[in-house]
């Protein structure tokens, strides 16, 4: 009999691998509904039969479905995710597109940055604007801090991009418009570059995050065991570290694993007003060009990022539950 | 610590339950007629909606003052706007001046008459996408939740669980790529996207109402389905379901603009907010030249960003006066 | 037995004067408490007695000079060993609380932090406050807990709230309130959601343990009968104010005021038996489980008379809920049938015809929630109307005026909605929907139990009288006693799944009785001081005595 606190996590995990085998069967069968002469689009109109010919041979048009997934699912795990659509057709025939994964990996370093500049600044800020607000519920700076946020998370995250460009590039030219780093700059070169855009998504997670966490926080305050606290004559403050802080990591926990997969997401709009050289832009541009590689590629990158922070909370929820830590 | 909006609910039980004074029992003992309660006045429709009103606060007026002016722009915008959603011009990005009061874009398009005719499209697809959301979503959630714990009902919300599972912009993407960038295949991809938002909703506050009594006093008197689910169910269920459209109407009209904004959504010549902040984008460089250049991408970023801070601010009210709900 | 700063008894400890504690609703203040006076004495248990609304527990909390969130003490002082809590700061206060001040709770369940060990919270404000240091608190909890009477008292601190039973936490909650032996605990409706058998061994666990220390208290609950096992002297609110003072046997003797009588006035009701032969329902041999789990009915055998009353009685988890889903075809029976008028109805409700459904008709103990919310009374009532007897227009208005005159309201009601009805008045709705169908065949499923007493004995005289009048049969599910008592001809008991006894409400009620009746109605509290006293002296006789 395994301990349920084990048990429960396995099955966490049996779910999270389910819906990855899912998120894969969905990419994978977006190159079924490219329409019929999607190779002549791919390669020009002056694409020699064979050529293309030989090009549905490389995508293994010619293989049953199911060999056919099992081959792509093997190389996208072992990192090969194909050749992109892109550079195929260039003149007469020579193929000068690259392996997806050369695409994607400088990039993949850029995003990284840019989303964990934005997660050292926003989670701790966050966090503590909305524990403040909500032990001061009601005060002033509790509805000012509410109406703030309500505002900014009505905001388009282009909006508040072009408005801090606006005011900060434009205007004070504190900060440079585009993002456009190389990797090879030095650390405080890149972060300087990277600031307006971790900014934006800033303001945008923090307002989201802010708000999750007073809500958790006041529906804990609310909890019998809390009043029981204070008419045991608990303090404000031991109140909080030792009645309510070991019953809120789940809830906080899953408010921070939600607003950083939401970062996933804003990270897309981000990079393409800021031109960043990240997954997000990539990825637009190959929708855009219907670079069915590597749009798979890109998402399949993005989705895994977000199960795998879904799981997280879900896991660190799990092992500061004392229902399943100490069953009957 | 006293608090207006959290009155718990044992004291409210006793503010609820005085009303009948001592003389009612009197010495003949007890009379069911005399337990005294609290009648609400019949008012008109009319009544009610001004009643509201007065006691609104003002974001929310301000939110119902926005959301109107944008509807009377939608569907006037033909008579409003000085020129043709497309017709173009012979100068391309022509400063702010009487003749254009927003200056012209890059093919030389009235900015002002396209703001207009913005409203209409930008906002219009926005509710359709959010109706169609609402329909599938609503109806598939209210059947799960009749259903509860059946198979259609497992069915239904492991693939709902799988398929929010993915970031809704990303999944967005994915299926523009697969089924190519146009209008229709953007409401449809986010209705199906954003409904599984609805089902989650839709499913849990119909759960409430069907283990009620109530639910099963119809079951039991032999009521068919259909009844059930719109006399007794349906009119529970509508005000959290008002508010949460509200809220997805939000989250879609900010999609949209957000694909259109990175080019896969709404497309050209379709006058639209968020494409036009993409388009006009670059003049937002000549800001020490030029202010007014400068604004012009900012005008309908700004139009999206108000709406959606109007509806919030509505709905906001509107969840604090329906169901006392808390925060 | 006590330390120094008990005193000596007699002495006054808490001095409430003219108390006025507003509530927040409705956009307004109103006011819940409407100047009360409460004095208590060093040793002495007061009972604070009042049905929903009476403003007890809003009082209770202000005696530690604490107003829940939404409330606030407007005016009176309240005096606590010569110090004024409403004058007081709030450290001052909170110095008290889980001192010399402590609080029992109605449901210790989530009253208990999920996350620490029950004796870590036992001892925290004896620790805290520096009372005591933690080693020699602890041992002094563990202590308690054997004089409480748990199971397993050096090990049971070392569980989490989860892992213990509700009667059991009840206890420990008790065990934490007495840790730093304070002057005063409050126990706010503390046996209110236990079973009649749990609830004894709680009570008689906190009066031993009160007693033994001294400790003055104050006893909320709205059950006269037990807090008259607790409480030296009682006081009778209602609507926040004083109805009534009195020492306990004075009360229970020589109440002065009818609203007091009133508290029991179930118990007034007398029904003669009557025996019958006809049988309209049978339940035959059924067995039932929902899915995946264990039988929660085994074997069950039922047979009720037709025009009389069978009352079923049982604790929570008895099964008796769940016979009346069984007869309704909620639920259908894994093995087994249920046999009305003679014929055998099929098991599940889809299969039944609409005739069979219009003659067996349920009332269910939430009136609020047995009524949908959206729907004024016309449309209740006159739903059967029209969906069982094809009634439409003015006949059908017609007979639901008759209808909600045989339930003693008035037209003056059919175009409210439920929101705007009382408890009562709601439960005599839920009567006439039923009544609409014409039925033969009632299932009463705790349908007072929601209720004050005066209500209550008002619906169950409504029911008895439209029995007589329209000879109608009910099957009453019941935990109550009391409610037995008044209403039924025919009495069966139920534990764990199965049919302990069933007979005659005579031959019930009077010896010999099984083990498991016996125990179930020993352990109805009764309105004598004494009643306690005597049923443990009793138990232990018979303990001692059998081997």
């Amino acid at each position: 009999m395994l301990h349920p606190v084990v048990r429960t996590i396995l099955q966490r995990l049996g779910l999270g691998l389910i819906t990855l085998f899912v998120v894969s069967l969905i990419l994978f069968s977006s190159i079924e509904f490219l329409p019929g002469d999607f190779g002549e689009a791919v390669l020009g109109q002056a694409a020699l039969p064979e050529t293309v010919a030989a090009f549905r041979k490389e995508l293994g048009l010619d293989l049953p479905l199911h060999e056919r997934y099992f081959d792509w699912l093997g190389g996208m795990l072992t990192g090969d995710m194909g050749n992109s659509f892109s550079g195929r057709g260039s003149s007469g025939g020579t193929d000068r597109s690259r392996p997806v994964i050369e695409l994607l990996a400088p990039r993949l370093a850029n995003t990284l940055f840019l989303a964990s500049m934005a997660a050292i600044i926003s989670v701790p800020l966050a966090l503590f604007l909305g524990i403040t607000a909500a032990l001061y519920r009601n005060s002033i700076y509790d509805r000012s801090v509410n109406a703030l946020t309500l505002t900014t998370i009505s905001f388009p995250e282009f909006f508040v991009a072009y408005l801090l460009i606006l005011i900060l590039s434009s205007f004070l030219k504190l900060f440079p418009s585009l993002a456009n780093i190389s990797p090879d700059a030095p650390f405080w070169d890149r972060a300087y570059l990277t600031f307006l855009p971790a900014l934006t998504l800033t303001l945008v997670i923090v307002a989201h995050m802010m708000r999750m966490t007073r809500a958790a926080i006041i529906n804990l305050m609310a909890s019998p065991y809390i009043e029981m606290a204070e008419l045991k004559g608990a303090s404000k403050s031991e109140i909080i570290l030792r009645h309510a802080l070991p019953n809120a990591w789940a809830p906080i926990v899953t408010v921070i694993a939600f607003n950083l997969a939401y970062l996933v997401v804003g990270v897309v709009v981000v990079e393409v007003v800021f031109v960043y050289p990240g997954v997000g832009q990539l990825m637009v541009d190959a929708v855009t060009t219907r670079d069915v590689p590597v749009v798979q590629g890109c998402a399949m990158i993005f989705a895994a990022t977000y199960i795998l922070l879904n799981l997280f909370a879900d896991i660190i929820s799990i092992i500061t539950n004392p229902r399943l830590l100490h069953p009957r | 610590m006293n608090n207006e909006d959290d009155l718990n609910p044992s004291a409210k039980a006793e503010l609820a339950d005085q009303g009948f004074s001592e003389s009612d029992l009197g010495n003949h003992g007890y009379s069911a007629t005399a337990e005294v309660t609290q009648i609400r006045a019949r008012r008109s429709f009319r009544e009610n909606i001004w009643r509201g009103l007065r006691s609104a606060p003002p974001t929310a007026l301000f939110g119902l003052t926005v959301i109107s002016l944008y509807v009377f722009f939608a569907l006037f915008a033909p008579l409003l706007a000085p020129y043709g959603e497309a017709e173009i011009f012979d100068m391309s990005y022509a400063p702010w001046s009487d003749e254009f009061m927003f200056g012209t874009d890059q093919l030389g398009r009235d900015i002002l008459s396209r703001m207009i005719y913005g409203a209409r499209n930008t906002v219009g697809i926005a509710f359709v996408t959010t109706m169609f959301a609402f329909v599938i979503g609503g109806g598939l959630g209210i059947t799960a939740a009749i259903n509860n714990g059946g198979w259609l009902d497992n069915l239904l919300s492991r693939s709902v669980d799988v398929l929010m599972a993915i970031p809704s912009l990303i999944f967005a993407l994915i299926l523009l790529s697969m089924f190519g960038a146009n209008t229709i295949n953007l409401i449809m991809i986010i209705a199906v996207l954003d409904s599984t938002r609805v089902f989650r909703i839709a499913r849990a506050v119909s759960l409430n109402v069907v283990v009620m009594d109530y639910v099963e006093a119809a079951r039991l008197r032999g009521e068919k389905l259909a009844w059930i689910l719109t006399r007794e169910i349906l009119p529970n269920i509508m005000p959290p379901l008002v508010a949460e459209f509200g809220l997805r109407f939000c989250f879609v009209f900010l999609t949209i603009a957000a694909l259109s904004f990175l080019g896969v959504g709404i497309q050209p010549p379709t006058a639209d907010w968020g494409s036009m902040v993409r388009e006009t984008a670059g003049l937002i460089q000549f800001a020490e030249y030029d202010l007014t250049a400068a604004m012009t991408p900012m005008l309908p970023a700004a139009a999206i960003a108000l709406l959606t801070v109007a509806v919030n601010f509505v709905v906001d009210w509107f969840l604090h006066k329906s169901s006392g709900l808390k925060d | 037995m006590s330390d120094d700063r008990k005193g000596t008894k007699g002495d006054i400890l808490l001095e409430m004067r003219d108390i006025v504690i507003d509530g927040y609703s409705d956009d307004r203040w109103h006011e819940i408490v409407k100047g009360v006076d409460i004095t208590l004495r060093r040793g002495e248990i007061m009972g604070l007695i009042g049905e929903s609304g009476a403003g007890k527990s809003t009082l209770g909390l202000a005696a530690m000079g604490f107003a829940r969130p939404g409330c606030r003490i407007t005016s009176g002082s309240i005096v606590f060993d010569g110090i004024d809590l409403v004058k007081a700061t709030e450290a001052e206060r909170r110095a008290l609380r889980g001192s010399r001040i402590a609080y029992v709770a109605q449901s210790a369940a989530a009253s208990f932090n999920p996350a620490h060990q029950l004796i870590e919270q036992t001892v925290e404000a004896t620790v805290r406050k520096g009372i005591k240091p933690e080693d020699e608190a602890k041992a002094d909890a563990r202590k308690l807990y054997r004089e409480l009477q748990l199971p397993n008292p050096d090990l049971i601190g070392e569980r989490f709230p989860h892992q213990v039973s509700g009667g059991q936490l009840q206890r420990v909650m008790t065990a934490m309130a007495m840790s730093p032996r304070p002057d005063l605990i409050i126990f706010d409706e503390p046996t209110t959601a236990l079973d009649v058998t749990t609830q004894v061994e709680v009570l008689a666990a906190m009066r031993r343990i009160v007693e033994q220390y001294n400790t003055a208290a104050i006893y909320i609950t709205h059950d006269l009968a037990v807090v008259a096992q607790m409480a030296d002297v009682i006081k009778v609110l209602r609507y926040g104010e004083t109805i009534e003072d009195a020492d306990t046997r004075t009360m229970l003797s020589h109440p002065e005021k009818e609203y007091t009588k009133s508290l029991w006035s179930v118990r007034s009701i007398e029904k003669p038996e009557e025996v019958s032969e006809d049988v309209i329902l049978k339940v035959d041999h059924v067995d039932a489980s929902y899915t995946g789990s264990a039988k929660v009915l085994d074997d069950v055998t039922i047979e009720v008379p037709r025009g009389h009353t069978v009352a079923i009685v049982g604790e929570s988890g008895s099964g008796k809920s769940t016979t009346a889903r069984a007869i309704t075809g909620l639920l259908p029976p894994s093995k087994g049938q249920i046999l009305f008028n003679g014929t055998a109805l099929p098991p599940t409700l889809k299969e039944r015809s609409i005739d069979q459904l219009q003659k067996i008709q349920m009332i269910y103990q939430m009136a609020d929630t047995a009524m949908n919310p959206r729907q004024t009374v016309r449309d209740i009532i006159g739903r059967p109307l029209e969906f069982y007897l094809g009634l439409r227009g003015a006949e059908r208005d017609r007979r639901l005026l008759e209808l909600v005159e045989m339930i003693e309201l008035n037209e003056s009601f059919i175009d409210r909605l439920p929101a705007e009805l009382s408890g009562g008045q709601k439960q005599r709705i839920c009567i006439a929907r039923a009544l609409a169908a014409s039925p033969d065949l009632i299932i009463c499923d705790e349908v007072t139990s929601a209720l004050d007493q005066i209500v209550q004995k008002g619906i169950l005289e409504l029911l008895l009288r439209l029995q007589r009048e329209l000879g109608l049969t009910y099957i009453f599910i019941t935990h109550d006693i009391a409610t037995v008592k008044a209403i039924s001809d025919q009495i069966v008991v139920m534990f764990q799944g199965r049919v302990v006894e069933q007979g005659m409400k005579s031959e019930i009620l009077s010896p010999p009785y099984p083990d498991y009746t016996k125990l179930l109605l020993s352990s109805v509290p009764e309105m004598d001081p004494d009643w306690l006293t005597g049923l443990l002296a009793q138990r232990e006789k018979e303990a001692s005595a059998s081997p």
